[in-house]
């Protein structure tokens, strides 16, 4: 259904809005140079880590993740701001704050599933239980 | 090979799914099918279908499409208020060893159907079909942003409900309670269709639900009239806002658990089986990362109705508005951090058990906070105690309560003694019964003369009112009583013959409750066939402070011919009270947009897609997908979808207005 | 009344707009659109979730350094970053009102998308082929719905982006026209977005296990 979202939306204009801020123009969306200096980012930005990980490059498992997870969150911001055209004032800053959000509630959902889930695994996992007695 | 034929065209749908062995089905199927003759009927002979497809299954306008949703959960509420009531009966009765009057295969689908119909079907609807209504008049806009899309949500909703009542009758529904925890909900323990219906119902009406969420939100953002801050919004406004922030932020992962549930038990995949890897637990941790937020999804616009009722009927301003706002977002951002507490004792341990003991505890401060303001709200009000105001003060009494008893619950190590008991179950009820069904009662009292033009019967609404309460007290008491004695939920009989008088007094408070409904539906059906209607000509009855009731009652297509400008964080009081002047000629043609049907298509296809998944008619499914892709992607062909409302015709409606007002004057 | 609102130059105030303002058509369409990404992005999240809480339960079958090929997703992956730079060219086309050429990027960043899912496809046929099936452990199970959920969107983006292609060669580029192809690019650099995390977490984190 994801296709169809935008275009059953309606002809939205019966009423408009007069707030400043709220007057989306839909004009803030780029220009051949700043795509082209996103493209080039994002072009190193996933060159980088492909490279170490196939040439092996940081032996640490460790920090070679953490790099990695590093430079995807740089990626994953650079394509924001060139192509998604993030800003904080597009739309009176709904954009953003509709962004915020949504990582706020995934950084949450993520980490605590994860550390949920990792603590009941230590917990309760046969394997793991040194002293059977534990179980009652 | 006649026999392949058959099961490739239906599946596993035979005459065997049928519960023509269960007798208590047969009678209802057979009331259901007369009763749905007689409407069938009535229709027909008075010629009504094309009036209603006309003006009401293809309509974009939000008051038609929010009342049709009211319509969906009172009719809904009749169903699931029917399973609790077996239930009741069920308990009340099957001590000493008699079995009572249902097996285990039909009183586990009752609880877990009642569960489900009353929260997706029945809570969901009445607080979407209020949003619906009453948000676009608050801020002063003429319709939602996405006015077809607002159909579709709604019969997308309708879709899901007409799925899970066709497992009434044709197979079965979910034995697994009301959120189907793996892994009895895999396909190893629950291999017929129930689940299946419990999956695909709540897929087809997600979408609506979510879809409606996201139109919401871009009308509260986009359409406020002029003037209007984000800090003059009305509350109602502000909790719905917030509201709707949770539905788009929650039921994407509700979609996502019960598709990974569906491909478990479709395709063998391995995300919450006990074999392979996979982990039922994950499964209990994500949905209710989606279910903790879905509390308060329904309880905030409660939240927000009271607020209207309270300032409304004090004759004051909200006592502390802005620390309502705050209270409300403060509870939308801490309603993701305490998922854990619905599985304490599943064991992850102490740390974690602390850490969502604790952010339970603290977001209970923001809802007490509100409380208050409600109480500073009344005092030195001049308080008129109509019905709504009546519903706000019994919601004080018994949510405050039933929100002790969750803090109560809040504590691990109670918890560990009180989960899964009859407790619990008095708790949740308490919040949901007194929190969200009051305020939908309230909403209803207070909104009806809006949306119709006169008031409600006050006299039945009392009786109404007075049993609901005596009969909630009468029906949960008990089982908080039971559940600190130990007594777990879902039980079907009991060997105790002590605990008996205690069910036997929730059944009597249940049917107390039977009165309560069976009053208000006298009270509906007195206010709009009685002679005595007390009608509403000026669009004000309750002299209210909101925007919506600037306009007439019911308002017109078009809400407002001219745009308010608002000044004031309660518009329409602030206009009162310096005598703003309708302006009554020079009006303007109107910009609205068009009906369509493909709302109806579109989640009729879903519909058939999703019982064609149920019996694995994978023909059909094929068919049904491919149709629904196709009749979306025509839709986007249609390029005409609005008009414009002549001057004459806004002319006319606006000078019946004013020659309404005068003669009221 | 506390706030007694009045004009800068002290008049009485205005209650209700006489003249109705001129408004942009559509002019919700861009937020609503956006908010839905952020919901489908709740549903990326979950899979993610999953895929972190799952994803080393191989069950003695197969794990990432056996089934990867990180040469192939580095190809999947360049087609997909290059896709984000012609739908950008598509859209300064459109601005500038150059029909053809707007059509002309569509199209290249569409068979772009075709080429990205045909690599995934032929993974997923290497994969399946090999026996390593989504039934064969959490960890594939993960892997194969969130891959392949990633795939469908952008086998949904594809369907539109041809669908949009006849109804700019009907149409032109009219409003109408104009605001679906801007959510289309916000579609489709979103599920860029959401590969960067696919990447990262599955392939690349993945093989260094």
């Amino acid at each position: 259904m994801s296709a169809s979202t935008s275009h059953d939306t309606l002809a939205s204009g019966t009423h408009a809005h007069p707030n400043p801020d709220a007057h989306g123009d839909g004009h803030d969306h780029g220009t051949r140079r700043t795509y082209l200096i996103g493209f080039a980012l994002s072009v190193i930005l996933t060159a980088i880590p492909f490279w170490l990980v196939m040439a092996d490059v940081i032996a640490d498992t460790m920090i070679a993740t953490l790099v990695i997870m590093a430079f995807g969150v740089v990626q994953i911001f650079v394509h924001m701001v060139y192509f998604l055209h993030m800003n904080t004032k597009s739309e009176g800053g709904w954009t953003m704050m509709a962004a915020i959000f949504t990582i706020i509630v995934i950084v949450i959902a993520l980490s605590g599933s994860l550390w949920v889930m990792f603590h009941l695994n230590t917990n309760m996992m046969p394997g793991h239980i040194m002293n059977p007695a534990d179980l009652i | 090979m006649t026999n392949e034929f058959w099961s490739f065209i239906f599946g596993r749908l035979t005459w065997d799914v049928l519960p023509i062995h269960e007798p208590i089905l047969v009678v209802t199927f057979i009331v259901v099918v007369l009763g749905g003759l007689a409407v069938v009927g009535a229709l027909t002979y008075f010629k009504l279908w094309s009036y209603l497809w006309k003006e009401w299954f293809t309509s974009v306008d939000h008051k038609k499409i929010g009342i049709m949703y009211m319509v969906l959960g009172l009719v809904m509420l009749l169903r699931g208020f029917a399973d609790a009531l077996m239930m009741r009966l069920q308990q009340a009765i099957a001590f000493n060893g008699y079995e009572g009057y249902l097996n285990a295969h039909h009183y586990d689908q009752l609880f877990s159907v009642h569960g489900v119909i009353m929260i997706f079907f029945v809570a969901m609807p009445l607080i979407t079909g209020f949003m619906n209504y009453v948000v676009p008049l608050q801020i002063g806009a003429r319709d939602v942003s996405f006015p077809f899309l607002n159909n579709f949500s709604f019969w997308m909703t309708a879709g899901g409900a007409v799925l899970v009542m066709m497992s009434l009758f044709i197979g079965e529904f979910a034995q697994t309670g009301w959120l189907a925890f793996p892994p009895l909900s895999g396909i190893e323990h629950s291999p017929a269709s129930g689940v299946d219906y419990y999956i695909w119902a709540l897929q087809v009406a997600g979408v609506g639900t979510t879809l409606s969420g996201v139109n919401l939100i871009a009308t509260i953002i986009k359409m406020r009239a002029p003037g209007m801050s984000l800090m003059k919004m009305p509350v109602f406004t502000w909790t719905s806002l917030c509201t709707n922030v949770l539905i788009v932020a929650s039921f994407p992962i509700l979609t996502a658990v019960l598709t990974l549930l569906a491909l478990d038990r479709y395709v063998g995949t391995n995300f919450f089986t006990a074999d392979f890897g996979g982990s039922p637990m994950m499964y209990i941790n994500l949905i209710w990362i989606w279910g903790h937020p879905e509390v308060y999804i329904l309880i905030l616009p409660c939240f927000g109705i009271f607020s209207e009722v309270a300032s409304t009927f004090s004759g004051k301003r909200l006592f502390g508005y802005t620390s309502m706002v705050y209270a409300t977002v403060v509870i939308t951002v801490l309603s993701y951090l305490v998922w854990l507490h619905h599985f304490f004792t599943m064991g992850s341990g102490a740390s974690v058990n602390s850490f969502f003991g604790i952010t339970t505890m603290i977001i209970s401060i923001p809802t007490g906070a509100k409380i208050f303001n409600w109480l500073f709200t009344m005092y030195k009000g001049r308080i008129r105690f109509e019905l709504p105001m009546m519903w706000l003060i019994a919601f004080m009494l018994t949510f405050t309560i039933g929100g002790m008893t969750g803090v109560l619950l809040a504590v691990p190590p109670a918890d560990f003694v009180l989960h899964n008991s009859l407790f619990l179950v008095a708790h949740f009820h308490n919040v949901i019964i007194g929190g969200v069904l009051f305020g939908i009662f309230a909403g209803i009292n207070y909104w009806w003369p809006k949306a119709f033009g006169y008031k409600l019967n006050t006299y039945w609404g009392k009786i109404s009112f007075w049993l609901w309460n005596v009969g909630f007290w009468l029906a949960f008491g008990p089982l908080y009583v039971l559940g600190l004695m130990g007594v777990t939920r879902r039980l079907r009989t009991f060997d105790d013959p002590s605990l008996q008088i205690w069910f036997i007094i929730a059944g009597i408070g249940a049917l107390v409750i039977a009165a309560g409904i069976a009053a208000m539906l006298v009270q509906f059906g007195v206010s709009i066939f009685g002679k005595n209607k007390e009608w509403d000509t000026t669009g004000d009855p309750w002299n209210g402070r909101t925007l919506e009731w600037a306009t007439s009652s019911p308002p017109p297509q078009y809400n407002f011919a001219f745009t308010p400008i608002i000044h004031d964080n309660d518009a329409w009081a602030d206009m009162k009270a310096r005598h703003a002047q309708r302006p009554t000629k020079d009006f303007m043609e109107i910009h609205m947009p068009r009906n369509t049907g493909t709302g109806v298509v579109l989640a009729g296809l879903s519909v058939v897609l999703g019982f064609a998944l149920i019996w694995y008619m994978w023909w059909l499914a094929i068919l049904s997908f491919v149709a629904l892709i196709g009749a979306a992607i025509i839709h986007t062909f249609n390029y005409d979808r609005d008009y414009y409302i002549p001057v004459e015709a806004i002319a006319d409606v606006e000078n019946e207005r004013t020659r309404l007002l005068s003669g009221a004057r | 009344m506390s706030s007694q609102a009045t004009t800068a130059e002290g008049e009485a105030p205005q209650f209700y707009e006489l003249v109705p303002h001129h408004h942009a058509p559509h002019g919700s369409t861009q937020i609503g659109f956006w908010i839905y990404l952020m919901s489908d992005c709740l549903i990326f999240a979950s899979l993610f979730a999953i895929y972190g809480v799952l994803g080393g339960n191989f069950a003695a079958g197969p794990s990432p350094e056996h089934l990867f090929n990180l040469q192939l997703v580095a190809v999947s992956t360049g087609a997909l970053l290059l896709s984000s730079i012609t739908y950008g060219f598509a859209m300064l086309d459109m601005d500038e009102g150059k029909k053809t050429g707007t059509l002309v990027w569509l199209v290249i960043t569409g068979l772009l998308g075709a080429v990205f899912l045909g690599l995934t496809l032929y993974e997923f046929y290497h994969m399946i082929h090999e026996g390593a099936v989504p039934q064969r452990s959490a960890f594939l199970s993960a892997f194969f719905v969130l891959v392949g959920t990633h795939a469908l969107h952008v086998t949904f983006g594809i369907l539109w982006l041809v669908t949009l292609l006849v109804q700019i060669s009907a149409k032109g580029l009219v409003p109408a026209n104009k605001i679906r192809v801007q959510c289309l690019s916000m579609f489709w650099h979103f599920l860029d977005v959401i590969w960067i995390g696919v990447f990262t977490v599955v392939y690349l984190m993945g093989m260094l296990r």
